[in-house]
């Protein structure tokens, strides 16, 4: 009895406590609150899209061409009558699916390389005079040349937007390493034997993880950014697939008419982006107080 | 000196090559024949055959490479697939809206956002630093074909003040020029004020907390001298570097803006390429757009020297 006690009081202690402490972390960080809070509802928003009233985004109602908002149609229709409110909310889907998996991807081709360079003195000098060049050409132009001779899809625009990515990730890395290696512990760890992927794993890693998760973070939104210049220049996702770029490419031509069937996809976006980078800015406060302080 | 900036040259020399490499091995690394992507969908084998052998893709791939690089070191970078004119011609067709467009982009960005990057750093934690920080961040987020809408919506549609789109020559009088290339220039600065700011604050935060800064205020040294000579001054390596790097955002903006606005420049021509699958003008303009962005950091690593004489390479 007394001990069932004991239990529900220290669990309703740290239940307040967790709350507490929320409460304080949510003061000192506004920001991050919003920018997590404005995330997770353009997430819900993009998974749950066809029970929050979206339609097919792809069907087709000649009639009600170019029609403004109504109850039917929250955004209006497009010049093929497809409701507008729902491409945007399936649009939000591409986004973050792209955001997500070049973050993903090129965080960890970019640390296996910067792993490699930064410990093996001999991968180092060619690996950087690649990743040097591979910074010469904007981001977008790479991927432009990528996209443009292959069948456009989602895949082509994951790995052509990660590509230009991957220098970031390994120059990053790169410095960690350089920096950590000379520490006493590598060393010890060296003279008692630990093989070379040990050391990568149990030492250098743990190191390199916090500004990995943080620079992963701005490379979602940068990514996101890049995917919707990428479509809405019309060298990004299939224009059969909804996403904000190529919603607002369409638009183009009904933009003095219409100038909401630009702005609106182009919102959503701009939101996406600031939420991804208030959440870096959080994590970067958070995770290392002396680039904070810098920055 | 002079042998500094020899070794400085020769050292951008392997990341030209790596480019050049990268930008021929591109239509090699596609998946897919690229000539059957070129001539698209209703061509017949043998018009693939054409293109095949256009492009030279019947021959051995260092034969292609060879050729490709013996031709561009005589500044000769193709023809187009879809006009048959020289590659080099188109560019240089398109080359006076895109330098116009960066270099007042360039002014606008550097005349607004050093100034702000200092008095945020100046007046630390006050509305000012907010505001100049709230600034960078939405500059980063908003991307520039929307912000670019908003301002053709506001300045062109509501207001009626500026063109819509469109390009005027600067020989066409500075007005007309100045018209048409404020809004897109505006729109391409946001996020490159965005990173100067922030590197600029930064920067001077660093050095602000330095003794010397108090030495100076404490010899009764006027604010605006302490803060431009010897604060900004000593801050000015990382800013001018972040300039450099961010010559490549310009480029990738460049393109998009040209597109919103309708300006005929390298970037429309880019994506004209794009649609036609004019394989020889993408890589022709990654090549100029990436030695751009190479000539313009080795500018900056050489004014290192004359910003801070103590660096020596």
């Amino acid at each position: 009895m007394s001990a069932t006690t004991a239990v529900s009081d220290h669990n309703r202690a740290s239940a307040s406590s967790v709350r507490q402490r929320f409460a304080t972390f949510a003061r000192r960080h506004p920001t991050v609150v919003i920018g997590c809070a404005l995330l997770l509802a353009i997430i819900v928003g993009a998974i749950f899209a066809p029970w929050l009233g979206a339609v097919d985004p792809t069907a087709i109602d000649p009639v009600n061409r170019l029609k403004g908002p109504s109850a039917e149609h929250w955004f209006g229709t497009d010049r093929f009558g497809r409701d507008l409110y729902s491409r945007v909310m399936h649009g939000g889907r591409v986004s973050l699916v792209v955001g997500a998996s070049v973050a993903l991807l090129a965080t960890l081709i970019g640390l296996a390389i910067g792993l490699a360079a930064g410990y093996l003195r001999v991968v180092d000098a060619i690996v950087m005079r690649v990743m040097d060049g591979m910074m010469a050409i904007p981001a977008i132009m790479l991927a432009i040349a990528l996209i443009a001779l292959s069948k456009a899809s989602i895949f082509i625009v994951i790995v052509a937007v990660t590509l230009p990515e991957i220098p970031r990730v390994v120059r990053l890395v790169r410095a960690i390493v350089l920096a950590i290696r000379e520490q006493p512990y590598i060393e010890a760890a060296t003279a008692i034997g630990t093989s070379i992927p040990r050391i990568m794993l149990r030492h250098l890693l743990p190191n390199a993880l916090p500004p990995l998760i943080v620079q992963a973070t701005y490379i979602c939104a940068s990514a996101v950014l890049i995917e919707a210049a990428l479509s809405f220049l019309g060298a990004g996702t299939p224009p059969e697939v909804p996403s904000w770029g190529n919603i607002m490419a369409e638009a183009r031509p009904y933009f003095q008419l219409k100038p909401a069937m630009v702005l609106l996809p182009g919102l959503f976006l701009a939101v996406t982006v600031l939420a991804i980078n208030l959440v870096g800015d959080g994590l970067r406060d958070m995770l290392d107080p002396h680039l904070a302080r810098k920055m | 000196m002079h042998f500094f900036l020899i070794r400085r040259v020769l050292a951008a020399v392997p990341v030209v090559i790596v480019v050049t490499i990268f930008v021929f091995a591109l239509l090699h690394l596609a998946p897919g024949d690229p000539a059957a992507i070129i001539a698209g969908d209703l061509a017949t084998a043998d018009d693939i055959a054409k293109i095949r052998a256009k492009l030279g893709l019947d021959q051995p791939l260092l034969i292609q490479f060879l050729t490709w690089v013996g031709q561009l070191l005589h500044g000769d970078l193709g023809n187009s697939i879809f006009s048959a004119h020289p590659v080099s011609q188109l560019i240089g067709q398109r080359l006076e809206p895109t330098i116009t467009l960066t270099a007042m982009t360039l002014l606008i960005s550097i005349t607004l956002a050093v100034p702000m990057g200092v008095v945020a750093a100046w007046r630390v934690g006050s509305w000012i630093d907010r505001v100049v920080m709230g600034f960078a961040v939405f500059g980063f987020s908003v991307p520039g074909f929307v912000i670019g809408y908003v301002l053709i919506w506001l300045f062109a549609i509501e207001l009626d003040w500026l063109p819509v789109q469109g390009y005027t020559p600067l020989a066409r009088g500075v007005g007309p020029w100045l018209a048409n290339i404020i809004l897109p220039s505006v729109t391409l600065a946001l996020a490159y004020m965005a990173l100067i700011a922030r590197i600029t604050r930064a920067a001077m935060l660093e050095t602000l907390s330095q003794d010397y800064i108090r030495t100076a205020h404490a010899k009764g040294l006027a604010t605006p001298a302490v803060l431009l000579r010897h604060a900004l001054h000593n801050a000015s390596v990382p800013i001018v570097t972040v300039i450099g790097i961010g010559v490549a955002l310009l480029i990738g903006g460049v393109v998009v803006t040209e597109s919103v606005f309708a300006i005929p420049g390298l970037g429309r021509l880019t994506v004209d390429a794009i649609l036609r699958r004019d394989y020889p003008v993408i890589q022709g303009i990654i090549l100029v757009f990436s030695g751009a962005y190479v000539a313009v950091n080795l500018v900056v690593d050489m004014l290192y020297t004359v910003l801070d004489p103590r660096i020596r390479y």
